[in-house]
């Protein structure tokens, strides 16, 4: 009922705006058309000079409105970079900005039509093309310099104390997978998946295999820099870090890797928003199928004390995979805690 | 150019001769349909195109609001919805495929039917010939089969829509393998083939028009009517044509890659794959390969669309500040700068695609280049309407908004090109913002300005003003109100393409800030409709145009009767003197390109 109220009322606001443009068409008519376009000119005149300081007001008010919900300050060394990039190209950018439109809706309200002002005939002027030809070029090639610089430091090569841990991407969820304590992640191929007990595909016959575990969390050490392998077992996915500003792509049949130092642990972070339910999430930022907005996975950064506590908890996929009679010795050192973090991967996998 | 005179001269003959009892001739080819539906008269295409395209805007808004509906109301259900969408909307709610959907179709139809066919197609079609002064297209056929490819791949697109596993719904840049394989989505069963048909008909379409342009404006121009005598809007247009001509073949292969890869069995783009609970035998293809030739044309693309819309608004800020535009062959230079600098700047799309950033170092000094010469234009267009006496037309409203948005839209492309920035900021709100704002927006303000400024030649009628400028100020607050505050979710790293940010901690709190967006979208797209409403309406009850020359402007589109027939001019067509910007000179509000130099002129050497 209400919709088609609605749908009443916006048909009679069209109508009254027919019957009006109608009637001052009318108007127009009788008035003579110079008059009334002198009318109309001062009307709209008016209205772009409005429209500038009105729209100069609302970028300030909507700056202040929404400062407060960009997620603080960058939670990585390598996010610290890219937050100073932007905020000297928002430098740069506001400057021209605030200039051009002035500059634009100022002239136009002040040269607008009027009786017996003559135009200027300019038609070309080398000297100011020059200027404005060079002067952005300048500013262009400073921003392309740190730009770069951040970007080489970004890319580089993770340290070679580097923490690795891979993440996978599939509809709709990651699956993340811990080297174990050599330290190197096993082989890996995509027709050894198997949803309930190899969700990555593990080669068995890989020793660097045996000691690697899957996590439905991932856990990071303050201050330790991680590497991150990323690929992806079906369509392309993206590793979204919102809160350590950075992003990769994951592309089935092609790794890619991303290095970061997370700053500040999740129990520093709910401190700082002062919001308790705090935490850090990977978002996918690939568009991936139907359950794109909801593949989510979160990582606790903690400290190193309490990573290896956690660590230490951990089954090893190929225990989870090979149950009881072979290995023996291994079940009886995990924690019960540990072991229903695996059936969560599992039955994780199971529901997709 | 002794060759040309001849050709002119013959052209004037057969043309004067064709006009000899011009209605005989008309009814001698068929009538109705002839004049109307396989019409080769480049003002009827010019029509049919621009008719189409807004039939296409409607569609393709329309689902914008719908999905809005979706982002600003996530927990309310109407039931209407499901009256329309059957159980694409179970109990008045939009399910997430249908979500992904109409995201799909609302990017595909604007970037390709609206923007690209609806814009150049409209504008090409109807000012190429009468500015540069030709009695129609080099091949009026040929231009005459580019709309109904047009047309056919519209049909094939529209079917899409009904088919019952729902249309395409990969996003509009459709990458593999999520678009390659029926069992990862939906939307690439039977609706992925129909959207690649209809877009290869779509590049057909291109290609038939864009040759027509390109020959057209080489070959077919008036006496005395060199390059640089011509409307900033044709050089606008000619840009356009190279563009498309040599990028949409690139986008054309990738398709076909895609189709073989979808039902041959092919490997180009897929590599172990577990899909649907098994894995795939594809191995060695790269999902990349297919990025690379999608942006090939992807990023001309977007030049394709603002390139004629440049074009008219220095057109008609020159006419309506009664001044020359400043600098015009800067103006032509930078647009050429920017024709070259397209092709090579494409992978700045793939930043975060595991790109060799030593290759990617590249593209960012290309990509912010691009920023000199679009500095060139804003700087230019605002000496152009400086210590100018501005008449505000509907025309130079929307071309002061194109100016706004390009600026302000422009500025964030300097944030999004450095890889650095890109690496925060990349598949955001900020993306989305950032691009509505610079070619979505400025494009339909450069055609809206293109629209209200040549309807008197179109239709031999003005447009109502009162309602023209409601919808100017509506959609110019809108758009800002839409797209400014997106910029902030974007820098919070709020992805694209969600369905619902709700369970989300980091994005939950933009909630009522899209709740305000979606109403916003609601006003201005009933704006949009009073345009609509305006423009058939005064079709048929306008107030006459009884003036050839209606703006006083210099071009030689206004040198024809009113309503012009097929062949543009009676009698010969008119020799250019001068270049098409004599406003204010020498004292005289404007002089038309059409009257010879006079001696003091001849002595300076001017123009």
């Amino acid at each position: 009922m209400s919709g088609y109220l609605a749908v009443l009322v916006v048909v009679l606001i069209f109508v009254v705006i027919f019957q009006i443009a109608k009637a001052s068409e009318y108007v127009s008519i009788l008035k003579g058309e110079k008059k009334s376009r002198q009318q109309s000119n001062r009307v709209n005149g008016f209205l772009l000079i409005i429209f500038l300081v009105l729209g100069l007001i609302g970028v300030y008010y909507c700056n202040d409105a929404l400062k407060g919900r960009l997620n603080g300050e960058a939670a990585s060394v390598q996010g610290e970079g890219i937050d100073n990039m932007i905020a000297w190209t928002l430098g740069i950018t506001g400057i021209v900005f605030v200039i051009t439109q002035i500059l634009l809706f100022w002239f136009a309200f002040k040269y607008q039509e009027k009786e017996g002002q003559k135009a200027f005939y300019f038609p070309h002027n080398n000297k100011l093309e020059l200027i404005w030809t060079v002067v952005p070029a300048i500013a262009l090639t400073i921003l392309v310099a740190i730009g770069l610089r951040h970007w080489f430091r970004i890319t580089s090569e993770a340290p070679k104390d580097a923490m690795v841990v891979e993440i996978t991407g599939k509809q709709f969820n990651w699956l993340i997978r811990y080297p174990g304590k050599d330290g190197q992640l096993g082989r890996k191929f995509f027709t050894n998946i198997n949803d309930a007990t190899n969700p990555v595909g593990q080669d068995w016959d890989d020793e660097l295999n045996k000691d690697d575990f899957m996590a439905t969390e991932m856990h990071l050490v303050v201050g330790k820099p991680v590497k991150l392998i990323i690929g992806s077992r079906d369509v392309i996915h993206d590793v979204g870090l919102s809160h350590f500003r950075l992003k990769m792509d994951a592309v089935p049949g092609i790794p890619t890797t991303l290095w970061f130092t997370p700053k500040y642990t999740t129990a520093q972070m709910k401190e700082k928003t002062g919001n308790a339910d705090f935490v850090y999430e990977i978002s996918c930022d690939q568009m991936c199928g139907s359950g794109h907005y909801s593949m989510k996975a979160n990582i606790v950064v903690e400290t190193q004390a309490e990573y290896d506590a956690w660590a230490a908890k951990q089954v090893s996929q190929y225990a989870a995979a090979h149950p009881a009679p072979e290995k023996p010795a291994a079940p009886a050192t995990e924690a019960p805690a540990a072991d229903s973090t695996q059936k969560v991967v599992a039955s994780n996998d199971v529901k997709h | 150019m002794s060759n040309e005179a001849t050709l002119h001269s013959k052209e004037v003959v057969h043309g004067a001769h064709a006009h000899d009892g011009h209605d005989d001739h008309e009814h001698h080819e068929g009538g109705f349909i002839s004049k109307y539906v396989f019409s080769m008269d480049h003002k009827t295409i010019a029509k049919q195109f621009l008719i189409t395209g807004i039939i296409w805007a409607i569609i393709g808004a329309f689902f914008s609001v719908l999905f809005r509906l979706q982002l600003g109301f996530p927990d309310a259900t109407f039931p209407w919805l499901e009256s329309i969408l059957g159980h694409w909307a179970k109990g008045g709610r939009i399910t997430p495929e249908a979500y992904y959907a109409l995201v799909t179709m609302h990017g595909t139809i604007l970037v390709f039917f609206v923007l690209t066919a609806g814009l150049s197609g409209t504008f090409s079609n109807l000012l190429i010939p009468l500015q540069v002064g030709a009695r129609d297209m080099a091949s009026p056929f040929m231009n005459c089969l580019s709309y109904w490819f047009f047309f056919m791949a519209s049909v094939v697109m529209m079917s899409s829509l009904f088919v019952q596993t729902g249309p395409a719904s990969g996003g509009w840049t459709s990458y593999p393998p999520l678009s390659a394989l029926g069992d990862a989505s939906i939307g690439s069963k039977i609706g992925m083939d129909l959207w690649l048909t209809s877009m290869a008909l779509f590049v057909v379409s291109q290609l038939l028009g864009g040759l027509n342009y390109i020959s057209t404006i080489l070959n077919m121009r008036t006496k005395g009517m060199t390059m640089t005598k011509m409307p900033l809007t044709i050089w606008g247009f000619f840009f356009t044509a190279i563009l498309g001509v040599l990028s949409f073949p690139v986008l054309l292969s990738g398709f076909i890659l895609l189709l073989f890869d979808r039902h041959a069995g092919t490997s180009f783009y897929l590599s172990e794959l577990f899909v649907a609970g098994k894995a795939l035998s594809n191995e060695g293809g790269s999902a990349i390969l297919y990025q690379h030739l999608f942006w090939f044309l992807g990023h001309p693309e977007v030049y394709i669309i603002i390139l004629p819309a440049m074009g008219m608004v220095s057109e008609i800020l020159a006419v309506n500040s009664r001044k020359p535009i400043f600098g015009y062959l800067a103006m032509v230079g930078s647009m050429f700068a920017i024709v070259i600098l397209a092709f090579l700047v494409w992978a700045h799309h793939m930043f975060v695609t595991g790109l060799n950033p030593f290759l990617g170092a590249f593209f960012v000094l290309l990509t912010l280049l691009i920023a000199v010469p679009s500095a060139i234009k804003v700087f230019n267009w605002i000496t152009t309407i400086w210590k100018g006496n501005l008449r505000f037309t509907p025309g130079m409203l929307f071309s002061i908004g194109f100016v706004s948005t390009f600026i302000s839209g422009g500025l964030t492309g300097i944030w999004l090109g450095n890889s650095s920035i890109d690496i925060h900021l990349h598949d955001t709100y900020f993306v989305i913002a950032h691009f509505h704002i610079v070619m979505g927006v400025s494009a339909f303000f450069g055609t809206f300005a293109g629209v209200y400024h040549w309807f008197p030649k179109m239709f031999g009628r003005y447009m109502n003003n009162t309602i023209s400028y409601i919808h100017f100020w509506v959609t110019l607050a809108g758009a800002y109100l839409i797209f400014w505050p997106m910029h902030y979710e974007g820098m919070a790293g709020m992805p694209r393409r969600y369905y619902d940010y709700s369970s989300w901690e980091s994005f939950k709190q933009f909630a009522d800030l899209n709740h305000f967006i979606s109403i916003v979208v609601i006003v201005v797209f009933a704006a949009q409709l009073l345009f609509v409403f305006n423009f058939f309406y005064s079709i048929f009850k306008g107030r006459k145009v009884t003036e050839t020359n209606p703006w006083n402007a210099t071009t030689l589109e206004w040198t024809t009767p009113i309503n012009p027939g097929h062949g543009n001019w009676v009698g010969e067509i008119p020799e250019v003197h001068r270049w098409p910007y004599d406003y204010s000179k020498n004292g005289k509000d404007f002089i038309p390109q059409t009257v010879p130099l006079s001696p003091e002129e001849e002595a300076e050497g001017s123009h």
